[in-house]
């Protein structure tokens, strides 16, 4: 990619103009922030409704325009085991938006569900990706400056955290932090859970960013700009804020990107485990999992099934295009890096 | 290079007193003990009597008790299954997990490489956007959602394959699959980097220049040196794959290690967690060993670098 002619005095600017004319990435990032205005514009109403059951229905409805599963008469039929009038259970009910997507076992509106799911998946793959750059980030940077002895056995013990078995470590950390942070939120057990969760996950992923930024930082101490500024007589703090923090927030911010979509996985599979958020908080993960279960009892359900997961891959794809958006804004040079 | 090896396996082997050491640690720190996990609710007299009869009320006795244990490859008792040792546990479960896993590692490479190929040279085609989409969505899904997937179209609908289990041939593709699909789409991305990398090299335009063949230039020349990345990417992900996925296990029903390395988590079970922890750091080291090797192999330039 030509660095553009009329190039401004700003790097940030130019990175954003580079960004703005990736086409994937663009849409990508209109997509990911439509999303995340729907769910939080609709937060009052969403968390009143994903705790509102209807136990005294009951009933699994399917989305408003296709046919609904009455579960009352659909297991009376599959009692009497016999496909046709499992079909014939079959009718169709709707009202209003919350049953627009259809609704769960526990009369739940899937609609209401996925939204505040989509926004607590997000900001978990958000706050585990801020954990993992704060330690990877601090570590890299300090063995890289301590050089010499220190640096070799920091980065030793990153080595040696990276053949640890990555699900055994998070569930060890889970269960390491949570009696300490409910004590600490004071009972409030369903917000402790989401916080030892981005902790736990952002607590393993940090590994890879320690290299990265070592890797930086090592590299831009032998620049000519460094010695200069030293020669100077700038001191090492002046150096590490003006020269060097400004030349990790390009790889720091692509590695991070790398890590939401990843954490949003995690959180998936920890959620399929069952030790993930708690119900009934959602997530696209839990929403996913549910929906598994759903599904193996009758594949009738499949909108429980299909639509969590279809919610969770526009979110990845939106967060993948944005990340390799980001590589080639931010970081010109490695352009031919590029994922996709 | 045989003195190399010699001190790659001497490096290893304080590599994995490192992890066993610090693992220990965690264990250790980690609030709660397999004695008082869920349904077990164990008066206070049998729980002290089986922390002496384990040697686990004195950390630094447990801790060289287990290790030297361990050094004679005997793990001692699995908490979570009462009258297993970690040991028949581990050999029931981890030569399920290993075929599956070589498995699934085998049809990523053999599938992923030719797609990640076939999409660098044919860049911008349909065929490039069409494994584009395929492999972010490999990448995308949790592998309990494909699993299922494919459990309801082959197992349910069709009837093509069994439902779960393990132990006769029908047993394997399902499982295996859904496996290998997040290492196949991340091989393809892989290939499919190292190739556009290559392709623009001013010694790919020699080759091209001195009249070699396109299928020469391709697999000769240019995948030689795309391959390295995915090598070095494929020790890591041969590990994870061959000490098993508690998920596809889960979704198959199949007898595998990963369940265990999850059980022994989430019940505290000191024996279990280090013995699958030194399994899967054991079989990390040696297969970056390998891979190591290979590279040394392949590109002549690393050799002193072992």
């Amino acid at each position: 990619m030509a660095v553009s002619a009329r190039s401004s005095r700003w790097p940030t600017r130019d990175a954003w103009r580079r960004f703005a004319r990736n086409k994937a990435a663009r849409i990508g990032l209109i997509v990911l922030l439509l999303l995340a205005a729907a769910s939080v514009v609709t937060l009052p109403l969403s968390i009143r409704w994903y705790d509102l059951q209807q136990l005294d229905t009951a009933v699994r409805h399917g989305p408003a325009s296709s046919p609904v599963v009455d579960q009352q008469r659909y297991l009376e039929a599959l009692e009497r085991s016999s496909a046709g009038k499992v079909a014939k259970a079959i009718a169709p009910v709707g009202h209003g938006a919350a049953s627009w997507l259809g609704h769960d076992d526990l009369g739940r509106s899937l609609l209401y569900r996925l939204l505040p799911g989509f926004l607590v998946s997000l900001s978990i793959g958000l706050a585990a990706a801020m954990v993992a750059v704060i330690i990877g980030a601090t570590w890299g940077a300090l063995a890289a400056l301590a050089g010499g002895r220190i640096d070799a056995l920091m980065m030793r013990i990153v080595d040696v955290l990276y053949s640890l078995p990555y699900i055994l470590m998070v569930i060890l950390l889970k269960i390491a932090l949570t009696r300490p942070l409910a004590e600490l939120l004071g009972g409030r057990t369903k917000y402790a859970d989401i916080v030892v969760l981005f902790l736990a996950i952002g607590g393993v992923s940090w590994l890879t960013m320690a290299r990265v930024v070592r890797g930086q930082v090592l590299s831009l101490r032998e620049q000519p700009f460094i010695e200069a500024a030293r020669a100077a007589g700038a001191g090492w703090w002046y150096i590490l804020r003006r020269h060097l923090a400004p030349n990790l927030v390009g790889p720091a911010t692509v590695y991070a990107t790398l890590v939401i979509p990843q954490a949003i996985l995690q959180e998936s599979f920890l959620s399929f485990l069952g030790i993930g958020v708690q119900q009934p908080v959602p997530s696209l993960g839990r929403l996913a999992a549910d929906g598994v279960q759903a599904v193996n009892t009758f594949v009738g359900f499949w909108w429980l099934l299909v639509l969590p997961c279809g919610v969770l891959v526009v979110a990845l794809f939106s967060l993948n295009f944005i990340g390799d958006g980001l590589r080639d804004a931010l970081d010109p040079k490695s352009q031919a890096a590029t994922l996709v | 290079m045989i003195a190399l090896i010699a001190r790659r396996i001497i490096q290893g082997v304080m590599t994995l007193a490192c992890i066993y050491t610090l693992t220990f640690l965690m264990v250790i720190t980690v609030p709660g003990n397999p004695f008082r996990q869920s349904e077990r609710n164990m008066p206070p007299e049998a729980e002290r009597a089986l922390r002496v009869r384990y040697n686990m009320d004195n950390n630094w006795a447990y801790f060289v008790q287990f290790l030297s244990g361990a050094v004679r490859l005997d793990f001692g008792p699995a908490f979570t299954y009462s009258d297993w040792t970690c040991n028949q546990i581990i050999a029931q479960a981890f030569p399920v997990s290993a075929m599956l896993g070589f498995l699934a590692i085998l049809l990523a490479v053999l599938i992923g490489i030719p797609v990640g190929v076939i999409s660098a040279l044919k860049r911008n085609s349909w065929f490039d956007f069409t494994t584009l989409g395929l492999v972010l969505i490999g990448i995308s899904l949790p592998t309990f959602v494909t699993g299922a997937g494919l459990l309801i179209v082959f197992a349910v609908y069709l009837q093509a394959a069994p439902v779960g289990g393990w132990g006769t041939l029908a047993h394997l593709p399902l499982p295996v699959v859904t496996l290998a699909l997040p290492f196949m789409a991340y091989i393809a991305r892989l290939t499919r980097v190292g190739m556009l990398d290559v392709l623009s090299a001013d010694f790919i335009r020699t080759a091209r220049a001195k009249g070699a063949s396109q299928r020469v230039v391709v697999w000769r020349h240019a995948f030689k040196v795309a391959f390295l990345p995915v090598l070095s990417y494929l020790g890591p992900a041969t590990a994870q794959a061959m000490t098993g996925s508690f998920v596809v296990e889960k979704v198959f029903a199949v007898p595998g290690l990963g369940q265990h390395f999850v059980n022994a988590a989430l019940n505290l079970d000191p024996g279990l967690i280090m013995s699958s922890v030194l399994v899967f750091a054991t079989l990390l080291i040696l297969l970056n060993l390998v891979v190591d090797v290979l590279y040394a192999l392949i590109d002549p330039r690393i050799s002193g670098a072992l």
